[in-house]
């Protein structure tokens, strides 16, 4: 692992060029691959990727935010920002895995559900809410990954599992620290002072109960060594799901519930 | 109460040259102005174009449910610092000085023309009613209890989003309170959403939404993103009436829209149409 980076030098190498996305994870980590496609209501939202595919032998349904490795891409997934479509999808997949007992693995990469006209109009909020509120109760295994960005009720929507894996130079946040220093201080410059105090990291999510893993990144980052990374995430999972899934569904399901349950601070 | 004031203003106008003015409202939809007097005798309903304005909670829970009725639950809870955010801790003490309010929303046990119900009422007056911890643990725990004796949930929203003070700790109060709507729902309980203004962001992407029945107050504000950031991004000005109750209704996303000088009795018929009568005699 490398020397300790800031949370701002973090951001700076989850947005470099050539960071490794979903589509490059997949070939790697999985075998059998079919992507399925469309919410069976509205349409088919490039921004989630979802479908079946084989981990270690073993059927998975794996569903995940998009990145664009490059301006085309990048149009056509709309900068993994995803409408209510996307999650709807991501709900369908999920409940057929439920149906046919095929652990789910989640990767969060977004900076945000999609803020926009039609996303309004067909309901991006009810369609994360009802994400949350079903994968709490899904009678299969789920394990998320946070690759790169982890933006707010977008990321979460993907993010209601029975353990959360941070890569280490990801980050997991309640909304952008350009956004935050926008709202809060009117003054979008400081983001770098906001990304600081945000508590974003890998470390942060770990200690206040939010994530349970950190997947360690090859030297420099992800991008400099897709085979390592792509690895070292296939490692954790090859020990997580058949862990997870030996467990008995309804221990697994209250442990879930307490996993979010126990996260505040209050006095009383 | 409100004469009292009246009466103040007049005397400290006698003798000055000035023709005395009464304090006056200005409606944040329709623009238009009315004698401030008129709209709180309304309860707070502008007269020209019935957009229903912000109540505190105090003032919701006495129209809304039976006299002396409402007991709460989890009064005392404060918000902790998770983030050690600078200055957190002096503003909420703060705001707590100011509006009476622990923290964001009240929740409790009442009855509403007799028939029992676990209500929560959230309030914009204490950080925009964003969502922390505080309100994060009051709501979810609102829903264990009705879970529990088998009760209704009414819940009152209003809010901003999540509490920016808390990061990624508020953005988890989501996932905990959907969590636990989801239990009382798959336990067979009523849950009826009230949706006030504004309803917005984290909230409207959590427990706001996933309301059995889903209402709403005339022209109030619903969505998920801000009407600023979604015109930054299409680079145009946004209809009037986008994202008001009457959009949402009309986009299937709300099912009826119910005024305040009718909630009380709506809330009783639902309930009543679930089976959830008074004890005793009806009210």
């Amino acid at each position: 692992m490398d020397e300790k980076r800031t949370a701002w030098e973090r951001l700076q190498l989850v947005h470099t060029k050539g960071r490794p996305t979903i589509k490059d994870y997949i070939p790697q980590i999985f075998t059998d691959f079919y992507e399925m496609h469309g919410d069976r209501l509205c349409g088919d939202d490039k921004a989630i990727l979802g479908g079946i595919g084989r981990l270690d032998g073993r059927p998975v349904t794996i569903i995940a935010q998009v990145k664009g490795r490059d301006i085309n891409e990048n149009k056509a997934c709309n900068f993994a920002m995803p409408h209510p479509e996307g999650y709807r999808k991501a709900l369908r997949l999920a409940r057929q895995a439920e149906k046919f007992h095929r652990p789910i693995i989640c990767f969060i990469d977004t900076p945000g559900a999609f803020c926009g006209v039609a996303a309004e109009e067909r309901g991006q909020g009810e369609a994360i809410a009802k994400n949350i509120a079903e994968f709490m109760t899904l009678r299969t295994p789920i394990i998320s990954i946070v690759l790169g960005e982890g933006g707010s009720g977008g990321a979460l929507a993907l993010g209601v599992c029975d353990e959360l894996a941070m890569l280490e130079n990801a980050e997991y946040s309640v909304l952008s620290p350009r956004g935050f220093a926008s709202i809060l201080w009117k003054d979008a410059s400081r983001e770098q002072e906001a990304s600081e105090i945000m508590k974003i990291t890998a470390e942060d999510m770990v200690r206040l109960g939010v994530a349970e893993a950190i997947i360690e990144e090859p030297l420099g980052g992800a991008h400099n060594d897709l085979d390592k990374i792509s690895e070292n995430i296939k490692e954790y999972l090859s020990q997580k799901i058949p862990e997870k899934c030996q467990k008995d569904i309804d221990v697994l399901l209250k442990e879930r519930y307490t996993k979010f349950r126990k996260i505040g601070a209050f006095t009383e | 109460m409100f004469e009292g004031f009246f009466n103040v203003v007049k005397e400290r106008f006698n003798g000055a040259e000035e023709e005395y003015k009464p304090p006056m409202f200005k409606c944040p939809r329709c623009t238009q102005t009315s004698p401030l007097s008129r709209y709180e005798e309304l309860h707070r309903v502008c007269p020209k174009c019935n957009y229903h304005g912000r109540l505190s909670s105090q003032e919701r829970i006495a129209i809304t449910v039976d006299k002396d009725s409402f007991k709460e639950l989890d009064g005392g809870m404060k918000s902790g610092n998770p983030l050690d955010f600078p200055d957190y801790s002096e503003k909420q003490a703060e705001l707590q000085n100011k509006t009476g309010l622990n923290d964001a929303v009240i929740t409790g046990t009442a009855t509403i023309k007799g028939s029992p119900v676990v209500i929560g009422i959230m309030d914009s007056r204490f950080m925009m009613g964003s969502m922390g911890s505080v309100v994060g643990e009051k709501i979810t725990r609102a829903f264990e209890y009705a879970t529990e004796k088998g009760l209704p949930v009414v819940m009152f929203t209003a809010s901003g989003g999540a509490r920016m003070q808390e990061g990624i700790v508020s953005l988890m109060q989501m996932a905990k309170t959907s969590g636990a709507v989801k239990l009382h729902s798959d336990a067979g309980g009523l849950y009826i959403s009230v949706m006030t203004d504004p309803t917005t962001g984290g909230v409207t992407a959590s427990f706001a939404s996933l309301g059995d029945i889903i209402i709403a107050e005339p022209k109030v504000l619903i969505g998920f993103a801000g009407r600023r950031v979604i015109e930054g991004t299409i680079k145009q000005r946004l209809p009037e009436d986008f994202q008001l109750a009457e959009f949402m209704h009309e986009k299937g996303f709300v099912d009826m829209i119910v005024e305040r000088r009718k909630m009380r009795s709506v809330l009783s018929h639902l309930l009543k149409l679930h089976g959830f009568y008074p004890k005793e005699k009806e009210v």
